[in-house]
């Protein structure tokens, strides 16, 4: 196929949220892309089009989250009046709070006494607290929490700012094989734990090795550890269980992912890497988002607008060459993004785009979460007509 | 900036903190210098500002500086530097990279958090203060840090290290990376973008830093755009009010006689960037009360059309422009 007949496939984002199929949406991508925001717009305006939405959203700004009536971390979502519009649902807001959410699995699947023996061990405050990865397995698990009920007809998951989209799907398989204990038994008692194969491969150097991270973390540190293991060993079938349940609901056809990123070669490359792992996981991508795009208004080109800002003169001349110039840096900016644009379209010609112009000021009201909302949904002629490139 | 070794480079995620990073670390490189940028997030930033293939664990020079300098690379194997202090006080010998293949090494610094911080700016630190033939091998050491979120976590080594055993190899050396840390030094620069949010979390970064009795050096302000408007049509066009038929007329006499709809366009155009432009100066009236007079300012343009190795030198240029150099001699004190 020569580039002239593939086009870049635009995203129909209101056809997705209107389909009654469409049961969650999550929102990946890379930290600094606007996933928050474009969480609470598609959100807002599923509500606004008739259905029942929840957004769970991760760690939304200030303003953002008070918009939302998200003025104290609450982890139950609450419901945002003001919804408007004829046949216009429902939206209810939430922000994770990964300690309460680790919390309440811990009661959930010990009773009463080792419940809380397991949440003062100081360990498990690391664990709950710190702990890369933590917040992406209770992300996934209140998700998980919110698909078990009925209430909602549609789900919108934001994602934690990581610096990998992919840490979302890599992390609960991280923090399973950490809880798992078995690295834990090893080096708390390495001659028992492990088995004579294990023993014979690493030799001497494993209870050198296991000697030698007691000496840095400390006895104490490997004592608690420990405990911690041994207190959680039998609830943990039932984390790992519903952790993998949860993945098999991401894995379902109800479930559309959307990657966000902007018009930035290393976005745009985390996003390259997510939309292959989807596909490598056969999990459902609906498409792209790219957000905050500089779209020429006015077909003119760069080089011509700053020949003619050069030989302005006379009335008017000070104003049209300012208008000239600032054109031509916006054409040249447009340029560039259509460049990353089909590079990565070039790549993955499959993956359907929408683009969202940027919007001037901070994005921090409903009316505002509106005009997103109008951006996301807004055909696009000029992506239709975008020949794709070869990938570099 | 004249006595600092280490600069810290911090910002959100989007503000081009890496980018930053490679500019100021060619800046501090200019007239025959020698600086190493480090990264330590396991992300291959440096390779891609560069357009190198991935770094290994091994600093390697990576670009030469205005005037004879040199620029070197490390990225920073958290993994890696575990296994080389095991080595160093414990033989491991072939078992180290088993141990590594089979999650051992990963577990053990997940399971404290706190040590991979230690580690990461303990290696950090052994390269500030290297000494070779009586001298500093490097004049400078750039840090790309991790986003303004985790940074203060990530300095406080002080807190990092209630997780490791009181005595031991790497608690002794954490004590030196707290002392190089808190001292004149050690400045910490702050990437941002004249935008809401960014410019929120660097002023909050600023407070959490001090509080951490962490000094921040410069405030970078990157993508600076250029604006076009005079002054004074600022408000009025980010209202909407900009004279079409002036701007028709004003074209008209340029040689450009376009049809209605483009002008409309251009005049769209004018109104979006008004816009831009009148957030930009409340985003830095904020800074500016924010930061006060104390904390230095350097700016950056935006380049249109995209980073490559010559706009890294650009932008290194106008960093010295403003200032930017080592004016420190390389001799160790006694």
């Amino acid at each position: 196929m020569t580039p002239r007949e593939r086009r870049i496939e635009p995203l129909d984002i209101d056809a997705l949220i209107d389909d009654p199929d469409t049961r969650i949406v999550v929102c990946c991508g890379s930290g600094g892309v606007g996933k928050t925001t474009t969480s609470a717009a598609l959100a807002l305006r599923a509500a606004e089009r008739g259905r029942t939405v929840v957004v769970l959203t991760i760690d939304p700004a200030k303003r953002l989250a008070q918009a939302l009536g998200l003025s104290e971390l609450s982890n139950e979502p609450g419901r945002v009046e003001a919804v408007a519009g004829e046949g216009a649902g429902q939206l209810h807001a939430m922000m994770l709070d990964m300690r309460r959410t680790f919390d309440d699995m811990v009661h959930a699947h010990a009773e009463g006494d080792r419940a809380e023996k397991i949440i003062a061990n100081p360990f498990y405050q690391t664990v709950s607290s710190s702990f890369s990865g933590t917040q992406e397995y209770m992300a996934m698990e209140k998700l998980g929490q919110l698909a078990a009920t009925t209430d909602w007809d549609l789900i919108v998951v934001d994602t934690p700012p990581s610096r990998s989209a992919l840490d979302f799907l890599d992390a609960p398989q991280r923090m399973s094989n950490f809880l798992d204990g078995r690295m834990i038994r090893l080096l708390s008692s390495p001659a028992r734990a492990g088995g004579r194969g294990l023993r014979k491969i690493v030799g001497a150097g494993f209870g050198l090795f296991a000697k030698a991270v007691s000496t840095i973390l400390g006895g104490q540190f490997l004592a608690d550890a420990s405990a911690f293991v041994q207190a959680f060993d039998t609830m943990f079938g039932g984390f790992r269980e519903r952790a993998t349940a949860t993945y098999a609901l991401l894995r379902s056809p109800g479930t559309a992912f959307l990657v966000v990123a902007t018009p930035e070669p290393d976005a745009l490359r985390e996003a390259a890497y997510f939309v292959d792992r989807l596909s490598d996981e056969e999990m459902p991508l609906a498409g792209l988002v790219l957000n905050r795009t500089h779209p020429v208004l006015a077909p003119l080109s760069a080089a011509r607008a700053r020949a003619a800002a050069e030989s302005a003169t006379g009335q008017g001349a000070r104003l049209a060459a300012a208008v000239l110039r600032l054109h031509a840096d916006r054409a040249e900016l447009a340029e560039r993004e259509d460049r990353l644009l089909s590079r990565f379209a070039g790549a993955h010609p499959h993956v359907a785009v929408t683009r969202v112009p940027a919007v001037g000021g901070d994005v921090s009201d409903l009316e505002s979460l509106r005009s997103i909302g109008d951006r996301l949904a807004a055909p696009d002629d000029d992506l239709a007509a975008t020949p794709l490139r070869e990938a570099r | 900036m004249s006595d600092v070794r280490l600069h810290v480079v911090s910002g959100k995620g989007g503000t081009g903190k890496t980018t930053v990073a490679a500019a100021l670390a060619l800046a501090l490189a200019a007239g025959g210098r020698r600086t190493l940028l480090i990264e330590v997030e396991g992300r291959q930033g440096i390779a891609q500002v560069f357009d190198t293939p991935p770094l290994p664990y091994e600093e390697r020079k990576i670009a030469v500086a205005p005037g004879g300098g040199e620029v070197r690379a490390l990225a920073v194997d958290v993994e890696a530097a575990l296994l080389e202090y095991f080595e160093m006080f414990y033989r491991l010998g072939v078992a180290g990279r088993t141990l590594r293949r089979m999650g051992a090494i990963e577990f053990a610094t997940t399971l404290a958090p706190g040590l991979r911080d230690v580690l990461l700016t303990g290696k950090v630190k052994e390269c500030v203060s290297r000494v070779r033939d009586g001298k500093r091998v490097y004049d400078a050491v750039v840090l790309d840090a991790p986003p303004t979120g985790r940074l203060v976590n990530f300095l406080d080594v002080t807190k990092a290290m209630a997780d490791l055993a009181k005595a031991g190899p790497i608690h002794k050396q954490a004590e030196g990376v707290v002392r190089l840390l808190h001292s004149p030094q050690t400045a910490v620069h702050l990437v941002t973008l004249l935008e809401e949010l960014p410019v929120t979390e660097t002023m909050e970064a600023a407070e959490e830093l001090a509080a951490a009795d962490l000094r921040t050096g410069a405030v970078i302000v990157n993508k600076v755009r250029e604006q076009w408007l005079p002054d004074r049509s600022v408000a009025p066009a980010a209202d909407g009010r900009v004279d079409a038929a002036r701007v028709r007329n004003g074209l008209a006499a340029a040689g450009l006689d376009l049809p209605p709809e483009v002008v409309d366009g251009l005049v769209a155009e004018t109104v979006e960037h008004a816009v831009r432009v009148a957030a930009e100066s409340s985003a830095a009236a904020r800074l500016d009360a924010a930061t006060g007079p104390d904390l230095g300012r350097l700016e950056l343009p935006q380049v249109l059309g995209g980073i490559d190795l010559g706009s890294l030198y650009e932008l290194a240029d106008t960093l010295t422009e403003q200032g930017v150099g080592v004016r420190h001699t390389d001799e160790v004190p006694a």
